[in-house]
């Protein structure tokens, strides 16, 4: 059994995970004006951003060099988790600490500065860091190295279903015999040119209203936010938690991925069946689900899609459903790692967070969506879900812990 | 199996190039590369309009991509599988790459910063597949779309590693029941200037420029660092009992496989090999066979003094004596060193080993580094018992890894 010890946050509306959770609750939200550069030759300027510390000051001086501002999030939200665990690695086989994350788009920001270089100073401008600050093992590599993990690491790519994925596949190394895993997800691709490459997708949302441009779900939906930043966690085997006497957070009880249909298939996305089997692999019904954490698209035929789906399973209004990324934005492969975050605090707190923004809800989706105010339940099982662009579906079933 | 590789654009060309001992590094031609230090690549002549694809594909897909699925085509052609009569939930994919879209990455930036004069861009001359090159994932959807797979897809990004890890990844889905049949394998078209010049920068590729066929030298005393190349290889993985039950030939089994890390440096390498050692023998527990029983060790063999004598001490770790008397070859001194996708090229040369019973030499080495001094079975293939092979995987990132191929038992009747 995988149990959660450790959480680690970098999210724009809180750097640690105590004051994540406050914001998630009282609805302050990381989205604002993108203000690193010029966008004013931009259609959207919103996003969500990390801008409560400077990541470069919170990183040993001899990495800031040789890192992109996501690694240098990556390392902070690892060494987070690893001192909320309260373990001690050194007195742990190398070979029984693993690292796996997802990564949406690597070192972007750096390589965008080197590519500038390159092509506008000339091939021996080019950093010697270059070669491993941009690629997609980065963060996996670098978290490895700081704490000393030589046990089975590797990084996945899945757009925004990456960190379940990630967080399914370190629950598959433990049962592979690893103790310890650090596991999540952290993105940031919001310089200029990663800016217009998120412009590209088509769905992020022009309306320049903070408080309105990303409400997943609502009538008035316009599309999403990107984000930065995400979460790191701490997993380990249930056994070796409880013989060294660690807090845990809840049980990682279930996972699955998916894949739609090819796009001119003419059959249903495939979401739907990526939850039935994690509900499966947990030994559990749609009737013991507490709460849903949605992949919540904020692209009015996605989110009628995954309404739908819900409705499917769940029946009409059937479980509570909250977005809390409505205050991040999409953070990429941060994005499940940090609802995974959320769905331990909701069981360990018996309360859901609201998905503030979010006004009113077509009734044809009969969904019950957590609007306004956190509402207070106790919460046994929690499913997040997660969808990544080009068909990609993840969920997890997160368990309150029984010891 | 399907693969593209420099100067080998299909499975019986890329054998014979092997077999042979010919090399395919060149004089690179993709773009002038005198301002470079190393201007030595090996480089496929690819032609996306004879494979097949169509000009909305070639227009949306990276150049990685459109080999990934030129190879999964051939892989699952190869294999007989009739995919169409599965349920498409029971086919996953796995796909390995290590820097994904970097071609097109690089295409786009000259556009979009008019040629490197601009920091902020316009969205004038935005590709509406800008996001996909950015965010990578979209190569194994295209893949998934190609084989109508609808289970488990994965994009396994472990720098050099990749193209081990990722199959070893399907291995893994089908053990565990996650799927039946995974298409899986790894692709890389790194041959692009920022990729060449990230490499010049800590000097890991070779300046031997002025003898570009010759400049790919694992474990020879004049190596210098490896030559850049790009190739794909995709296989089509079954659950052993499954595939003999319709009759399949199989080309190995994947007895065993495990990775570790460094946790040393990014791109620096112990001299003691100490995690690759552990990374093998964990492989060869799970396969349950003994270090004696390896015929043939497929080498990482880049061609870096660092790698060379890490891996050297990494086998005589793992193998003991045994590293002495079998052969130690690496395919990189003929199709170069392809970063994500080159663990999956060298299962395949791997495959075909077994299938040959030919071990396929390290070409150009002459006299090998003095620290260097196992049987790397220099320039020539060689007839050998090639029954169970061992392939090793080393990357930056501090990712080792380690697979073990074994040739199939025969059919249980």
């Amino acid at each position: 059994m995988s149990v959660i010890t450790g959480l680690g946050v970098v999210a724009p509306n809180g750097v640690d995970t105590k004051e994540f959770w406050a914001a998630t609750l009282s609805g302050r939200s990381g989205i604002t004006e993108l203000d690193r550069f010029d966008t004013s030759g931009y259609p959207a300027r919103l996003a969500g951003l990390v801008n409560d510390i400077d990541p470069a000051q919170h990183v040993p001086a001899r990495l800031k060099p040789q890192t992109d501002v996501s690694t240098q999030l990556a390392l902070i939200a690892a060494q987070s988790a690893l001192e909320d665990a309260d373990v001690d690695t050194a007195a742990m086989t190398d070979y029984q600490m693993s690292v796996v994350t997802a990564n949406a788009s690597g070192g972007f920001e750096f390589t965008h500065r080197e590519f500038r270089k390159l092509w506008s100073q000339g091939p021996e401008r080019v950093s010697v860091y270059e070669s491993f600050a941009w690629f997609y093992a980065v963060n996996t590599g670098q978290i490895s190295i700081r704490h000393g993990m030589r046990g089975p690491s590797c990084a996945f790519v899945a757009e925004q279903a990456g960190g379940l994925d990630a967080l399914g596949h370190a629950r598959r190394t433990i049962r592979d015999g690893v103790a310890l895993v650090v596991s999540g997800g952290v993105d940031s691709a919001l310089d200029p040119w990663g800016w217009i490459s998120h412009l590209s997708s088509g769905r992020v949302s022009l309306d320049p209203d903070p408080t309105t441009a990303y409400r997943p779900f609502d009538t008035r939906a316009t599309g999403y936010l990107p984000g930065e930043g995400g979460a790191i966690c701490v997993l380990e085997d249930a056994a070796a938690a409880r013989a060294r006497g660690a807090r845990v957070y809840g049980e990682l009880a279930g996972y699955a991925a998916t894949f739609d249909p090819a796009p001119d298939a003419g059959r249903p996305p495939a979401l739907r069946r990526a939850a039935e089997r994690a509900l499966a692999d947990a030994g559990i019904g749609p009737a013991e689900v507490d709460v849903v954490f949605a992949d919540a698209a904020g692209v009015p035929e996605l989110d009628r899609s995954e309404a739908e789906m819900l409705r499917g399973m769940f029946g009409v209004r059937g479980v509570p459903v909250t977005a809390p990324k409505a205050l991040t934005g999409r953070l990429f492969s941060g994005g499940g790692a940090l609802d995974v975050v959320a769905a331990l605090l909701s069981i360990q707190e018996g309360v859901i967070p609201p998905t503030f923004g979010t006004g009113s809800v077509p009734d044809e989706y009969g969904i019950d969506l957590v609007l306004g105010k956190p509402r207070r339940t106790s919460v046994q099982n929690a499913l997040v879900l997660a969808r990544g662009r080009g068909g990609f579906n993840a969920a997890i079933v997160i368990r309150a812990f029984r010891s | 199996m399907g693969v593209r590789a420099p100067q080998a654009l299909n499975t019986a060309a890329f054998w014979d190039l092997l077999s042979a001992g010919r090399t395919a590094t060149r004089r690179t031609s993709f773009f002038d590369p005198s301002p470079y230090r190393s201007q030595v690549a090996a480089e496929a002549d690819f032609d996306a309009v004879a494979e097949g694809l169509s000009p909305r594909q070639i227009r949306r897909m990276d150049r990685a991509t459109q080999f990934a699925v030129a190879c999964a085509r051939d892989a699952v052609a190869d294999s007989g599988i009739s995919l169409d009569t599965m349920p498409p939930d029971r086919i996953g994919v796995s796909l390995g790459s290590a820097v994904a879209a970097a071609t097109s990455l690089e295409q786009e930036y000259l556009v979009l910063s008019d040629s490197g004069r601009r920091w902020v861009m316009s969205p004038d001359h935005l590709s509406p597949h800008m996001f996909d090159y950015l965010v990578p994932s979209i190569m194994p959807a295209e893949v998934a779309w190609t084989v109508g797979a609808e289970g488990p897809v994965a994009m396994v990004s472990d720098g050099c590693t990749s193209g081990l890890d990722s199959v070893a990844h399907a291995a893994a889905l089908i053990c565990e029941g996650s799927a039946d049949v995974m298409i899986a394998g790894a692709s890389d078209t790194p041959i692009t200037p920022i990729v060449v010049a990230c490499f010049d920068a800590i000097k890991a590729t070779t300046s031997h420029n002025d003898d570009p066929a010759r400049a790919s030298r694992p474990f020879d005393g004049t190596r210098d660092g490896f030559v850049l190349a790009e190739g794909a290889a995709m296989f089509v993985l079954e659950e052993l009992t499954a595939a003999q039950r319709r009759g399949a030939r199989a080309y190995a089994e994947i007895g065993g496989f495990a990775s570790r890390c460094n946790a040393f440096h990014m791109t620096g390498l112990k001299a003691d090999g100490r995690e690759m050692a552990e990374a093998i023998r964990a492989a060869l527990d799970q396969a349950r066979l003994d270090p004696t029983e390896v015929d043939y060790v497929n080498a990482h063999g880049s061609g870096t003094r660092q790698n060379d004598r890490h891996e050297t001490a990494a086998f005589k770790r793992s193998l003991g004596e045994h590293a002495y008397r079998i052969p130690v070859s690496s395919i990189k001194s003929m199709v170069g060193h392809s970063l994500g996708a080159i663990g999956s090229v060298e299962i395949a040369a791997s495959l075909l080993a077994i299938e040959n019973q030919v071990v396929p030499p390290t070409a150009n080495l002459d006299v090998a580094d003095p620290e260097c001094d196992l049987d790397y079975v220099p320039k020539d293939a060689r007839d050998h018992r090639t029954d169970t092979v061992l392939t090793v995987g080393s990357g930056f990132g501090g990712f080792q890894s380690a697979m073990v191929l074994t040739r199939p038992r025969p059919v249980a009747v």
